[in-house]
């Protein structure tokens, strides 16, 4: 199986450069970017493991980038995910995430009941 | 002749006009278009609807003298031809002329009796400013847009949905087959039709159950949260709390109802939802018999709003491509009176007045209809981020099946997000957005080979006319 969490698991594994993209557009948006990883992709598992604190007021996507590969190194049998956040008022949420490593073989986390 | 002799006196001379008028902060505003009867003129024609939506009745009555009358008064204060015959009156209401937190009531008042006045032709609400001191006094959205994302665990792209094909007739396992199908190939919701309740063919509780063994075989194997609006539609509110109250112990995260069961019925099911921490799906059954006529009737902005202010989750407000009515611009005002904390007045987008929502939150606005894959670029572009897309025909036709429907749908959304944020421009490179997606999805490309070429271009009944305060 696959898990299809985040806003892009459909379409073939993101590239360095694609990341970079959507990278520069949260941040061009304004929004802090975190990096996080589990073991666990449970649909109800809202809180992965922070990689770092979230990147406020980033200049350079890239930094970003190096934190991403930085984690995915760290945990390669782990999924990793980078999500942005939008802190303006009315939204304070999540505003984009998604998939940017799974494991070689997946499991479903049998959500089950 | 004195305002308070007895007799029939133009409803202009007691008041009800006052061209200098300023309105307060405080008062609730309309803009009625107004179609006077031959040889009644417009301002007596306006004055007569802010009599009769609130204080007067057709004669002189002495009992007036014991109120502060001119108070409770509504004040037809400015009054703007926009076609021959045809005018748009805007109308102030003192606030203390409402129960708070009340859509009854309000709407009791300003499309009351009024609405049925021999002294208009026809009589059309076309927008309403609700001050910001009565917005507060109502609950708004049990969860509103922001939590619903968090709930689900969604974030940056529109959510996709599916209403079950035929919408009457399959029993409860085969209609849970489609709901299995539907989320797993991709969707995140899918959707009872308006009018399936608990008929013959499938009792609600039986419909109930197989639903939810779908949706958590299709969590099983897609690792996200899924859903099914479980509508709980019944003739009597006793009904309507049992069929919910499943639905949660179930865990459904979402529940549905219909205009049709009244602005009473959703206010409680809104209650019941905020209380119970289940997301509430509001089905418009039944608005294009007062909102699609350009002369009488209320505009569904309008309609929108009081769903806001009552609260629900979900609303269904256009699609601008699909087979429904409306054109782009005021779909456009439709979504920002849905989603917004303040919608500026806009006469391109139909919007008569300044609407402040202070904190309310938004209600996520549901664009369902004969949309299919080959104009989610289109889609995106017109209706942005928060929004459900609902493919009905556009899933379950697929010739593939139903998994490879949803699939076909969730591969060309993603592409354009994708494409989207990476800059480039939906408007005029959406076609090949979607073509080069299709080049790792064959159930994209069958889509787009089977409707591609489909479009509803028809001239919209209803655009955009008036001058806006």
């Amino acid at each position: 199986m696959r898990v299809t969490q985040g806003a892009f698991s459909y379409l073939p594994e993101l590239t360095d450069e694609e990341i970079l993209a959507q990278l520069r557009y949260a941040i061009g948006r304004g929004w802090a970017v975190g990096v996080e990883h589990t073991t666990d992709p449970h649909p109800r598992n809202v809180y992965w493991d922070m990689w770092a604190l979230p990147l406020f007021d980033l200049a350079d996507a890239r930094v970003a980038l190096d934190q991403v590969n930085e984690c995915r190194t760290a945990h390669p049998a782990g999924y990793v995910r980078v999500s942005a956040y939008d802190a303006s008022l009315g939204r304070q949420t999540t505003a984009l995430s998604f998939i940017v490593q799974r494991p070689p073989v997946e499991v479903s986390p049998a959500p089950g009941r | 002749m004195d305002r308070l002799s007895s007799g029939v006196i133009p409803y202009a001379k007691l008041g009800y006009h006052d061209p200098d008028y300023v309105p307060k902060d405080t008062d609730v505003l309309c803009a009625f278009r107004i179609t006077p009867q031959p040889g009644v003129s417009p301002e007596e024609a306006a004055a007569a609807v802010a009599g009769e939506s609130s204080t007067a009745t057709w004669t002189v009555v002495w009992t007036d003298r014991l109120t502060a009358y001119d108070h409770y008064q509504a004040k037809a204060y400015r009054v703007d031809e926009v076609r021959p015959g045809e005018y748009i009156a805007y109308i102030a209401y003192d606030i203390d002329l409402f129960e708070e937190g009340s859509i009854p009531n309000l709407t009791s008042s300003i499309i009351g009796n009024v609405f049925g006045f021999k002294a208009v032709k026809a009589l059309r609400l076309e927008d309403t400013r609700i001050p910001l001191a009565y917005v507060k006094t109502f609950q708004g959205p049990p969860h509103g847009i922001v939590m619903e994302r968090e709930i689900l665990g969604k974030y940056g792209r529109p959510l996709l949905g599916a209403t079950i094909k035929p919408k009457l007739g399959l029993s409860a396992r085969n209609y849970g087959r489609v709901v299995f199908d539907a989320l797993r190939g991709g969707l995140d919701f899918t959707k009872d039709d308006e009018n399936i309740n608990s008929q013959p063919f499938m009792r609600w509780r039986d419909r109930f159950q197989f639903v939810t063994e779908a949706v958590n075989r299709a969590m099983d194997r897609t690792g996200e949260i899924k859903g099914h609006y479980l509508n709980c539609t019944a003739a009597t509110m006793e009904q309507m709390y049992e069929r919910a109250a499943f639905a949660k112990e179930l865990g459904s995260p979402i529940i549905m109802i219909d205009l049709t069961i009244g602005f009473t019925a959703m206010g409680s099911m809104a209650r019941w939802a905020r209380d119970n921490g289940v997301l509430l799906h509001l089905h418009r059954a039944g608005h294009s018999t007062y909102t699609r006529q350009k002369n009488h009737g209320v505009n569904f902005r309008v309609l929108a709003k009081w769903s806001r202010l009552l609260g629900v989750d979900h609303l269904h407000a256009g699609t601008v491509v699909g087979k429904l009515e409306g054109d782009a611009a005021t779909t456009k005002g439709y979504y920002a009176t849905c989603r917004d904390s303040f919608t500026p007045v806009s006469a391109e987008h139909g919007i008569y007045f300044d609407q402040d929502w202070g904190s309310m939150p938004g209600v996520m606005p549901v664009a369902s209809g004969g949309i299919h894959a080959a104009q989610m670029h289109d889609l995106v572009h017109h209706l942005g981020e928060d929004v459900v897309l609902q493919f009905g025909g556009g899933t379950i036709g697929h010739p593939m099946g139903v998994a490879a429907g949803a699939t076909g749908n969730r591969v060309a959304l993603e592409a354009v997000v994708k494409a989207r944020n990476e800059g480039r421009d939906l408007a005029t490179e959406g076609p090949d957005i979607l073509k080069e997606a299709a080049k790792h999805s064959p159930e994209l490309a069958a889509a787009l080979a089977t409707w591609g070429d489909v479009e509803f271009a028809y001239e919209s009944t209803d655009r955009p006319d008036g001058a806006p305060a």
